[in-house]
């Protein structure tokens, strides 16, 4: 093993979350700061010649090597685990960039009663009315106490959106049901598709509140506070999965790695994998990692940053011995606790007319969110306290993906020539209302390492263990219920089936929001970072991503993350660097 | 060494296509009278003959229009199989191998190269079966993993870009009306509402200007 000189900042993972911790503390002080990313270099040219469905969407080009680390799961305690063979249920990136290059693009706030869901939840229907298993909790900050970084983030990316409340004033055509905002977005929403402009016209005859959903796909030319100027989206189709060719798409390579570049104070060392963080007598004192040719380094740090992705946050943490894993039997331990993913239900709908929909952007849809958080329930549905936001998205379907998507019965087999005459029938005739729901935190979902299945070096994979619940089964169900209306209101064709009440499973795609295992909160006890991401065992060492989510709200997570990370990286600046102990 | 191993077509059938030699060269076939050698990456002559006949059931060349045979699938197979996914670079395949619940997806321990080589046994003298047999004879494995990869793959050589081999003359993507990864649509997203807008189809590499680095050529 190779010692490096010392370093005042060592950051781990090269996403969002840890270039933008870079870009802050390499902007406002003098902390030399090295990000260790066990990827490969990127940079928006490399899209150039890339635009390719099989690749990118299909074989799933920019994700994690599943074959050198994965994940194994099962769903109970009683079960033994089997690893995520190949990528199914999220998608986890890599290189620099991380899953921020092929992220859809949805930049969301969260509802502001997200942040103390605990207590709005005991207050709203007390404590005995509430599952036994449920684990959320109140987060320890606040949508007041974040909203200014929220407004940070979305210029960070240049969000194109309406308000639907700026400052307390409500107006039609944003979201309605947001929290207050101080400003309006920084550029205004997409264009629409036919497909988003017919759902917002049925869902507004029936009484809703449809708006454009907030992306960083640009809608026009934008400049962002560091000087970045970033072009408006092509409508190309190719987001989600891909890189973006222009740059419309904000990304960290287009977006952080050219500001970053300029300064003298950071450097970035791609190919080199952190196997552990090194720590003795309750302080980190640096990261152990491998590099491309297989060669050991021990790289000393005053400030350790664990900014990787979910799974290799918790995992970091339980392979270096930092914290206590949590025990689900006897409710003891904190690290790995609270795993959520993604709650989700789709009705197909089938037109008359073609939709063209092959163009689209990574997130250009239109949607509802009357029925996110508890703002649609009235209080006698059974058991149901949380449900979600209602969408139809164009993103851009490709030939290979959407052929044979019919309605049910319109062939017998799924091969041959009556199958292929009744696919090019229903062909670009097709777009799904979607749910995506909020998850709750539960006392059996949790991480942990797994006993059997090792990585590439023989250490152990990280074990999910989680399955749905009867909750999750109840708002697919309501939320099936509304699609139905809106699809019959839209006239179109579509299959009445209540939804599945199976098991969670790895090979579906669902989103790529896994959350939890180092979760933030009020009390050691039950939390393993403080409200300003610092662990609490572990004064120089600060854990950022959606690890720190005590559950996942419905909207996609990665302005919340944004918002996180200027939170903690601000608290470190101001108050932890000139005094480096506990925070709270 | 292995014998390099030939599939023959009739060039009418692939005229125009970019095809890449196994030294991957890049070779642009003329439509001329006669037939075209072109060298397999992964299967036998033989294979690609029975794997020819097989896209043809499932996608067939038929009143609705051309299939599986004239867009070269076997071909775009052919190379999947020969690259990083038909050897599982990029699978997960240590073991233990258990079975699970289906929810856990396919646990096996075979890549798809060697479940198309099983499968493809099971399959005999296909190409030489009455239509009507051959659609018997896969319907009879319709669940085995070698058949619902073989769909799979069928589509995915329809309809992926020319350059992995399928596709041939992009008579897929005109097939339904796919115009290819076009640059912008900035001026068309939110026209053509209800109308079928179907501009003409063109290959990656026709619309950037240079090809494509397809992961099937991917160096180990």
């Amino acid at each position: 093993m190779t010692n490096l000189k010392p370093v005042d900042v060592a950051i781990i993972g090269g996403g969002w979350t840890g270039l933008l911790v870079a870009k802050e503390i390499t902007a406002k002080t003098s902390q030399s700061v090295v990000v260790f990313e066990r990827g490969i270099p990127r940079k928006t040219a490399d899209y150039a010649v890339t635009m390719d469905e099989l690749d990118y969407n299909i074989r799933l080009r920019m994700m994690q090597n599943t074959a050198e680390e994965t994940i194994t799961h099962r769903h109970s305690l009683k079960d033994s685990a089997v690893p995520v063979r190949q990528h199914g249920s999220f998608h986890p990136g890599t290189g620099v960039g991380g899953a921020g290059e092929h992220w859809g693009g949805a930049s969301f706030r969260f509802l502001p009663d997200v942040f103390t869901l605990r207590s709005h939840l005991t207050q709203k229907h007390g404590a005995a009315k509430l599952p036994e298993d449920l684990a959320v909790q109140d987060w320890g900050v606040t949508y007041d106490e974040l909203e200014p970084l929220y407004w940070k983030s979305e210029q960070l990316m240049g969000i194109s959106g309406k308000a639907g409340n700026l400052r307390g004033q409500k107006i039609d055509g944003g979201n309605v049901f947001e929290g207050p905002r101080q400003q309006e977005y920084p550029t205004p929403p997409l264009k629409r598709s036919y497909a988003s402009s017919m759902f917002e016209t049925a869902v507004r005859k029936m009484g809703y509140h449809p708006y454009p959903t907030p992306a960083a796909n640009l809608s026009e030319t934008y400049k962002n506070p560091d000087g970045i100027t970033r072009p408006g989206c092509a409508y190309c189709g190719h987001c989600q999965r891909y890189g973006c060719m222009i740059g419309a798409k904000a990304q960290p390579t287009n977006t952080l790695m050219p500001v970053l570049a300029k300064r003298k104070n950071f450097q970035l060392r791609t190919g080199s994998w952190v196997r552990r963080i090194v720590h003795k007598d309750g302080r980190a004192t640096g990261i152990q990692f491998t590099d491309a040719s297989g060669e050991e380094f021990f790289q000393p740090a005053t400030t350790v940053v664990l900014a990787s992705f979910t799974l290799n946050n918790t995992r970091l943490l339980a392979l270096s011995k930092i914290g206590t894993p949590y025990d689900p039997v006897a409710r003891k331990g904190t690290l790995g606790r609270n795993l959520t993913h993604q709650v989700q239900v789709n009705t197909r709908v089938f037109f008359d007319k073609p939709l063209n929909a092959f163009m689209g952007a990574g997130e250009l849809s239109s949607r509802i969110s009357d029925f996110d958080g508890d703002l649609g329930l009235t209080g006698a549905e059974d058991g149901l306290l949380r449900v979600g936001m209602i969408a139809v998205s164009s993103n851009g379907d490709g030939p290979i993906g959407s052929f044979g998507t019919m309605p049910q019965g319109a062939s017998k087999s799924n091969w041959g020539s009556e199958w292929k005459k009744a696919a090019l029938e229903w062909k670009d005739h097709s777009a799904a209302i979607g749910m995506a729901g909020e998850h709750l935190s539960y006392r059996q979902n949790y991480m942990d390492l797994d006993p059997t299945y090792t990585d590439k070096f023989g250490d152990p994979l990280l074990r999910f263990t989680l399955n749905w619940t009867d909750h999750e089964f109840k708002q697919r169900e309501f939320a099936a219920q509304i699609q139905a209306k809106i699809a019959r209101e839209m006239g179109a064709r579509f299959d009445e089936a209540p939804p599945s009440r199976a098991r969670y499973n790895v090979i579906n795609y669902q989103s790529t929001h896994i959350q939890g295992g180092a979760m933030m909160g009020t009390s050691p006890e039950t939390s393993v970072v403080n409200r300003y991401l610092q662990h609490w065992n572990m004064p120089n060492l600060f854990v950022i991503g959606a690890s720190a989510f005590p559950h996942n709200a419905a909207p996609n997570p990665t302005l919340t993350v944004l918002a996180l990370t200027y939170w903690a990286t601000e608290a470190m600046m101001d108050r932890y660097f000139k005094h480096p102990e506990k925070l709270i | 060494m292995k014998r390099r191993e030939f599939l023959t077509v009739p060039a009418a059938a692939i005229g125009g296509t970019l095809l890449y030699t196994l030294a991957g060269e890049p070779v642009r076939l003329q439509a001329q009278n006669g037939t075209v050698k072109l060298p397999l990456r992964f299967f036998t002559a033989e294979e690609a003959r029975v794997v020819t006949a097989a896209c043809a059931r499932i996608f067939p060349s038929d009143a609705s229009g051309p299939g599986a045979t004239e867009a070269g699938v076997v071909i775009f197979i052919d190379r999947q199989l020969a690259g990083p996914y038909g050897r599982d670079k990029y699978r997960y395949t240590k073991g233990p191998f258990v079975e699970s619940y289906p929810e856990h997806g396919y646990q096996g321990k075979e890549s798809p190269r060697e479940i198309y080589r099983a499968g493809l046994k099971t399959l005999g003298d296909f190409a030489g079966l009455s239509p009507a047999d051959q659609d018997a004879k896969l319907q009879s494995i319709e669940k085995s993993r070698f058949l619902q990869l073989l769909r799979t793959h069928t589509i995915e050589g329809m309809f992926s870009d020319p350059m992995h081999g399928g596709n041939a003359g992009l008579i897929g993507w005109q097939l339904v009306g796919y115009p290819g990864p076009q640059m912008t649509y900035r001026n068309e997203i939110d026209k053509h509402f209800g109308q079928p807008w179907r501009p003409k189809p063109a290959s990656l590499e026709q619309i950037m200007g240079r090809p494509g680095k397809p992961w099937e050529d991917e160096k180990d």
